[in-house]
């Protein structure tokens, strides 16, 4: 900010504290010419006003106010670019990346300043971070035992995955999946599932309407449909087995998917955009992007051993 | 109360005849919608899959109509009738006045339509699209010229204080208005501000915040230094005080707008200007509630029998209750607890409901007699009865949005030794659900009170002109 603005800022900021003290001051002693408790001698409407005294309970606190608004304001940064005296900042504000934060929370603790986020985001680590340190040596499948560790980490999954998963974990149609039915895209095991909360996911199906026209679509949608034991046309059906070839590519020959790349088992009737003929259609017709944010940055890796912990207690009882 | 027989200058009462009324109406549109939303907050099925009443159109078409239809129209009734009744003269020009009167209900039924259909540009208390927005510039500026004007050709020496606030309710307003609806439009019906990022958002509450401050405040409170003292037949306590608190209130107000943004992308500084002007400014607040309520010293016994006054006294309370409340929610600290819960939401209404509906109902009570050629209204009893709907809806609402707010502001920032939080989303909002109940039955309680207001003003109108009251005494003045 430049020393312009900061001028202007205080000037009109302690102009109308200070036009208030002075307002206080001017009307306490009886300038009006006419004695206390009098009228004025202006009538409105049949209205008259008294020239009573401010009260002065009224005017202390009056007072009061604006000595505690002046010692803020000398203590904390309010007038432009003054910081104020305790060097106090709610947090490194016109920081662009997470990374960048991080950076300037290291420096503002090693140089003692008073940014209060950074302040109560240390206090906080150094409280917690030693529990789930303490979780994360015990592998997923044996830490699945520890009540304690599956509360955690149920609390942490209803804070940061409830919103696409839900509270319950079972998902939602439009590609969110259920994580509690043991069908998994990316692979159920407690390292599988700690990599895909790690790094993320992106799940792709490409679009077939381009390639295969309409009555081609028709044709894989009856096979795949079958394919769970859905009832369907049969020529349909016969016709798509043929061009199903295309698909098995990434869903393997017999349709029960690759985990490797995270294409779905299309046998078990579980379907992660809806599994209705129109739905399957889409799906076919324009494919679907699916993204599974990474957590390492924002949870870190001991809390992620936690929340897979809990995920994967879902489906192995 | 028998201003009628006087020797008086042939005021215009056609336009504050047609706001009073007006104020009735959509004050009970208004505040339905109010309790509709409220009901689907704990009933969602009450929105019936029908996008124009979901709760998120039909919010802002709430606030809209109980800000700008019903305490709009009560402002320009009130004001209209005060200069003219305190400057001795006839308003400035009748034409204008009557422009303002179609203009602002033009205004008003293109929100009822626009807002439902989804048309916004989504600033709060400013959702209005461009077109709108031209249209209310246009009368706002005949409505400062017929006022202005008015008080230049005034008989009377001084301008009253009444017109003071009236003045600078108006003149800010336009200020507000203009700035923060400065937007470039895109089509007919959607426009985008000016203004981006966090600047967007200091306009936006520097704007949202002075709509309370200088709308929902210091126009009421004009309203507040006619009709206390004239409904009380007391004089105003102190001219002194009324100086300090006039202009320290509007001095101070304009500041307070980055307390809606603490510990967001707002800059610090920018964020401790907005709560130390906060903080300052309780005191200026108290000193109106101060000069309104000891107005009535010496005449205390007539709350016992006037319901009215009831009604005028009552809404001082609630503005200072809730000009304590503000300050104390504007501190950081506090903040960081009461931000985003429904305690805000209870603040609101103990100033919209407590303060502004009850300062003028009692003003629009007065007003009606007058007006339409009575010395009184139909029933005083169902007058008092109002009041006392009124009065135990609006304790309902505040209580149970503390109570919701609080629970919820405790709920999120609790943590578990381990450093998780201890409640989802989902918990902090089931907790609030019977509040939510009590909240939707405190509303009820105060649109029955506005029905009952409608059919008594309907009965005052419908019968035969002086037939109302008792004969005076004694010529009161």
């Amino acid at each position: 900010m430049s020393m312009f603005w900061t001028i202007w800022i205080s000037v009109i900021t302690l102009g109308s504290i200070f036009g208030c003290y002075w307002l206080l001051r001017w009307c306490l002693s009886n300038k009006t010419g006419v004695p206390e408790g009098e009228s004025m001698g202006h009538e409105f409407d049949g209205i008259i006003e008294i020239n009573n005294p401010l009260p002065k309970w009224w005017t202390i606190l009056f007072y009061v106010c604006i000595v505690w608004g002046l010692v803020y304001l000398v203590l904390y940064p309010g007038l432009g670019a003054y910081k104020g005296l305790l060097g106090w900042t709610s947090s490194n504000q016109g920081i662009l990346s997470l990374e960048e934060s991080k950076a300037k929370q290291q420096e503002a603790i090693a140089n003692n300043e008073l940014v209060q986020y950074d302040r109560e985001i240390k206090f906080a680590n150094e409280r917690f971070d030693p529990i789930f340190a303490e979780y994360a040596k015990v592998p997923v499948e044996e830490l699945m035992h520890n009540e304690e560790a599956v509360k955690v980490g149920q609390r942490l999954f209803l804070q940061n995955c409830a919103q696409c998963h839900g509270s319950d974990a079972r998902g939602q149609n439009g590609g969110f999946p259920n994580l509690t039915d043991d069908d998994w895209l990316y692979g159920g095991s407690g390292d599988k599932i700690k990599e895909t909360l790690v790094n993320g996911r992106q799940g792709v199906m490409p679009g077939w309407l381009a390639p295969f026209g309409e009555q081609g679509i028709k044709e894989i949608v009856a096979y795949t449909l079958s394919l769970s034991g859905r009832e369907v046309n049969e020529t349909l059906r016969d016709a798509g087995r043929v061009r199903f070839a295309a698909c098995a590519a990434c869903h393997g020959m017999d349709g029960k998917g690759n985990q490797m790349i995270g294409a779905p088992n299309l046998t078990d009737n579980i379907w992660l955009y809806g599994g209705s003929q129109r739905a399957v259609t889409e799906t076919l017709n324009h494919g679907r992007n699916g993204v599974m944010p990474a957590f390492d940055k924002t949870l870190g890796e001991d809390k992620i051993h936690v929340v897979a912990t809990y995920v994967y207690s879902l489906s192995n009882k | 109360m028998s201003e009628i027989s006087q020797a008086q200058p042939d005021y215009n009462y056609k336009v504050v005849r047609q706001f009073t009324i007006m104020t009735i109406v959509w004050g009970i549109i208004g505040m339905s919608l109010g309790v509709l939303i409220a009901a689907q907050l704990f009933a969602p099925a009450l929105n019936f899959d029908i996008p124009w009443l979901t709760y998120s159109r039909l919010r802002p078409l709430h606030t809209n109509a109980v800000i700008f239809a019903f305490g709009g129209c009560a402002l320009f009734a009130t004001s209209y009738y005060i200069v003219q009744r305190t400057s001795q003269v006839r308003l400035f020009s009748d034409k204008l006045a009557s422009f303002t009167f179609w203009g602002w209900q033009a205004v008003i039924v293109a929100a009822v339509i626009t807002l439902p259909l989804g048309i916004t540009g989504s600033k709060e208390y400013a959702e209005l699209e461009w077109p709108i927005d031209i249209l209310i510039t246009l009368v706002w500026v005949a409505y400062i010229i017929n006022f202005f004007g008015t008080l230049v050709i005034r008989k009377t020496s001084h301008i009253y204080v009444a017109n003071w606030f009236l003045g600078a309710f108006m003149l800010t307003v336009a200020v507000l208005h203009i700035g923060n609806s400065m937007a470039i439009p895109l089509s007919f019906t959607k426009s985008y501000s000016l203004y981006a990022g966090a600047v967007d958002a200091m306009m936006q509450w520097w704007y949202g915040h002075n709509a309370v401050g200088f709308f929902l405040t210091a126009g009421f409170l004009g309203m507040m230094y006619y009709f206390v003292p004239k409904q009380a037949g007391r004089p105003v306590y102190s001219y002194r005080l009324s100086i300090v608190h006039f202009w320290a209130l509007i001095s101070l107000y304009i500041w307070a707008g980055p307390h809606h943004l603490h510990y967001t992308a707002l800059p610090d500084w920018t964020q401790s200007l907005g709560m130390v002007m906060s903080v300052i400014l309780f005191v200026p607040s108290w000193g109106g509630m101060i000069n309104g309520i000891m107005t009535l010293s010496g005449a205390w016994h007539k709350l016992r029998t006037d319901p009215v006054l009831r009604f005028l006294i009552v809404s001082l309370s609630f503005y200072g209750m809730s000009t304590f409340e503000g300050p104390m929610m504007a501190i950081k600290t506090v903040n960081a607890l009461s931000h985003y819960t429904d305690w805000t939401i209870g603040h609101v209404h103990s100033g919209a409901l407590g303060w502004v509906a009850m300062v003028s109902i009692g003003s629009v009570y007065h007003l009606i007699p007058v007006l339409f050629a009575q010395r009184s209204m139909y029933s005083t009893k169902l007058i008092n009865v109002h009041f006392w709907l009124t009065t135990i809806g609006v304790v309902l609402y505040i209580v149970a949005m503390w109570m919701s707010g609080v629970l919820q502001g405790l709920m999120w920032r609790a943590v578990n030794a381990d450093g998780t939080l201890t409640y989802s989303f989902v918990e902090s909002l089931e907790a609030s659900k019977p509040f939510y109940v009590v909240r939707f039955i405190g509303g009820v309680f105060v649109v029955a009170g506005m029905l009952i207001m409608a059919y008594n003003t309907y009965m005052t109108i419908r019968a035969p002109k002086h037939s109302l009251g008792e004969e005076p005494a004694s010529a009161a003045a």
